[in-house]
């Protein structure tokens, strides 16, 4: 046999391939790449390899260790996942983008310096905004021209920082980097973008919503998680990540109560979920580390199903949005069955696969006893149930009765929801396979009786809540509405700031159009039309009167002269004449002025 | 504004999405939902009532108080959805054409 490749050649091989086959075949092409990827994945060996000279620095395209090799495995599994999702797209384009995209995430963590991971950073954002503009709606153009210009700021901004880091340290290795001189903070910003940090957020929430049905399933997966793998490898222990993390748990829970596109809602939700993975990393314990990374897993996994079982339910109505849905519990039973598998454990439900990994951050945080991390954590922890564990599930498929009776999803679909439901729960029935291949010994124990309890307490309670807001007609209706977020200031900004342009430069563009194009100009053609002629006659007409021409015949004289001139008939004495007594005047001029 | 390609991706057939029949389902029969909240308040007093027997080992002191994270939990989503709702929802609810 031979050796490995690197996971992205055989993606992006695989992605040219595709526009030559038709039908079953392409199906089975489509599914065979993530399987034989896989294949290549568990034949490498941990270590350095496919190291490439590149001007005075090594490229490496194969730094494998325990932590790229996990997200090796997870990126391969929600490739397959997702191809199977997307087997009815008759678009070759969206087929193309996602295995281009997923291979660029599997080349982003197997790339062992900054130059060849930077390439593979922005190839993610390129290939991504294809499953946005593959949409095909005016909405879905604009927020992937909104995603594309944040992550080329986002993309510009790392670039910076690494030529900075580079120029400093000497050294393109991406490893452990901290936060030292402005370099390292450029990276550290450019990463965050791409994490979604607050503030930096909207791109997402504004973005992945509009994308196709198949392609937010891809979205989901990869930008975000290469980004917490970026984070683990290069700024563990950072504090200010832990802030950074609990804020991002904590605030899009808010949104997503009244959010009214459920897409939207699970886009808040991401984040949330993202939060508590950079919080892991902000506390840099190897509890904590596995915990993010054991998290991301898990959450690739679950939020995959979620977006999966609302983008059949688009499929099948063609709506979204949660006061256009209700009640399709009653055709749509695996769906509907599948979406709760996905609530369950995205809100960290015992059993399922939440609970065996967010737990790990929560425990880090009190183990370093961070008391207010621990209580937004632990608020973000219910709320997360509120919003995506019962409002998904609830407003799509029970909520009062739409009246639409579609079909079940198809089988490609179903299938692709169960492969992700089963590894849900297998993860959180039985998380010692997962475990072992955490990047730290993991001594860590989920189901302790009393954490079991705490954990049911904490969710039965908190749909409680929603059971008496709900029942009490306190909870907020949906609405059809949007919700202002941080994007207000650039597309409301970038508004502003074409209008302020037009004021001012294009009335100074006018201006110099009428004091350089039509007016300068016209002059300088008007008078050049017969200087020489003039000048001519000026110097004639003064010698003629010198020497007593007067009347009618001193009028024959200019005006033949001047005739003679324009028409470049003159004697060459004449013209000679002129020439003297035009260079006299220059020499006169330049001398004395 | 969808155009063609928007509509193929979504199966939208019309003339099967409405057609209400005379089938009940399960939570049609409001016995039935009724029966689901009844087990729901039994299931948690029974939460409610385990934790006085269990022995706890709490990280922080608040954690061994009884029924922290219950009341917690309820709080906790109380005060989400009123924020949200009372505050957050007048602060940023705009029209759908706001940006267009």
């Amino acid at each position: 046999m031979t050796d490995p490749l690197p996971p992205v050649i055989l993606f992006i091989a695989g992605a040219l391939l595709v526009p030559f086959f038709k039908g079953k075949w392409k199906a089975g092409l489509l599914l065979l790449i993530p399987v034989l990827g896989f294949i290549n994945l568990i034949r490498m060996q941990e270590g350095t390899c496919w190291v490439v000279p590149f001007l005075d620095y090594r490229l490496i395209f194969g730094r494998v260790d325990r932590l790229s090799l996990l997200f090796g495995y997870i990126f391969h599994i929600i490739s397959f996942i997702a191809i199977l999702y997307a087997l009815h797209v008759k678009d070759d384009i969206q087929h193309m983008a996602g295995l281009v995209y997923a291979g660029s995430a599997l080349g982003a963590v197997f790339s062992g310096d900054l130059f060849s991971f930077f390439v593979f950073w922005e190839m993610l954002t390129v290939s991504s905004i294809f499953l946005i503009w593959a949409r095909r709606t005016e909405a879905s153009l604009a927020a992937g021209f909104r995603y594309l210009l944040v992550h080329a700021a986002g993309g510009l901004c790392l670039l910076a920082g690494i030529v900075l880091h580079v120029n400093q340290t000497g050294s393109i290795e991406l490893g452990y980097l901290g936060l030292n001189g402005p370099g390292s903070y450029l990276i550290f910003f450019g990463f965050g973008l791409n994490c979604a940090w607050p503030i930096l957020h909207p791109w997402l929430t504004d973005a992945y919503p509009e994308a196709t049905i198949t392609g937010t399933i891809f979205l989901s997966a990869f930008t975000t998680k290469v980004a917490v793998y970026a984070l683990a490898r290069a700024f563990p222990g950072t504090e200010a990540l832990i802030w950074i993390g609990a804020v991002m748990t904590a605030f899009p829970i808010f949104y997503a109560v009244i959010e009214n596109d459920l897409r939207r809602v699970l886009a808040y939700s991401l984040i949330n979920q993202v939060g508590f993975m950079v919080c892991g990393i902000g506390i840099g314990t190897a509890l904590a580390i596995n915990g993010a990374i054991c998290h991301a897993f898990n959450d690739i996994l679950f939020k995959a199903l979620l977006f999966m079982s609302m983008g059949a339910v688009m499929y099948r109505t063609g709506k979204i949005n949660g006061t256009d849905l209700g009640g399709l519990y009653r055709t749509m039973p695996f769906t509907c069955i599948f979406c709760m598998v996905g609530a369950a454990s995205i809100s960290a439900f015992p059993l399922f696969s939440g609970f065996v990994s967010k737990s790990m951050v929560m425990d880090a945080a009190a183990a370093g006893h961070m008391r207010i991390i621990w209580f937004m954590l632990l608020f973000a922890s219910a709320g997360v149930f509120h919003h995506a564990g019962i409002k998904i599930p609830y407003f799509a498929f029970f909520s009062h009765d739409a009246g639409l009776r579609p079909k079940e999803a198809p089988v490609h679909m179903l299938l692709a929801m169960g492969i992700a439901a089963f590894l849900s729960v297998f993860i959180g029935v039985y998380p010692a396979p997962l475990y072992s291949l955490l990047p730290y010994p993991v001594e860590y124990v989920p189901y302790t009786a009393p954490h079991v309890l705490g954990q049911t307490q904490l969710l039965f309670f908190s749909a409680l809540a929603f059971t008496l807001l709900l029942l009490s007609g306190i909870y907020p209706a949906e609405m059809r509405a949007i919700n202002l977020d941080a994007d207000w200031f650039y597309r409301k900004g970038g508004r502003l700031f074409y209008r302020a342009m037009a004021r001012t430069l294009n009335p100074l563009n006018e201006a110099c159009e009428r004091l350089f194009v039509t007016g300068f100009i016209k002059d300088i053609a008007h008078l050049s039309k017969d200087l020489i002629a003039r000048l001519s006659l000026f110097v004639m007409v003064s010698l003629w009167i010198l020497t007593g021409w007067r009347g009618e015949r001193l009028r024959m004289k200019k005006t033949n002269l001047y005739e003679d001139i324009m028409g470049g008939i003159c004697p060459v004495g004449l013209g000679a004449a002129a020439g003297t007594g035009f260079l006299v005047l220059v020499f006169v001029l330049m001398k004395y002025f | 504004m969808k155009n063609q390609n928007e509509i193929s991706d979504i199966q939208n057939s019309n003339s099967t999405l409405h057609t209400p029949n005379s089938k009940r389902y399960l939570f049609d029969t409001p016995r039935n939902v009724k029966a689901l909240l009844g087990c729901f308040y039994a299931s948690l007093l029974i939460l409610l009532i385990i934790e006085l027997f269990l022995h706890k080992h709490p990280h922080f002191a608040w954690e061994a108080w009884p029924e922290f994270y219950a009341v917690y939990g309820f709080v906790a989503c109380v005060v989400l959805v009123v924020a949200a709702k009372y505050i957050l929802r007048p602060l940023v609810k705009r029209r759908e054409d706001y940006y267009d």
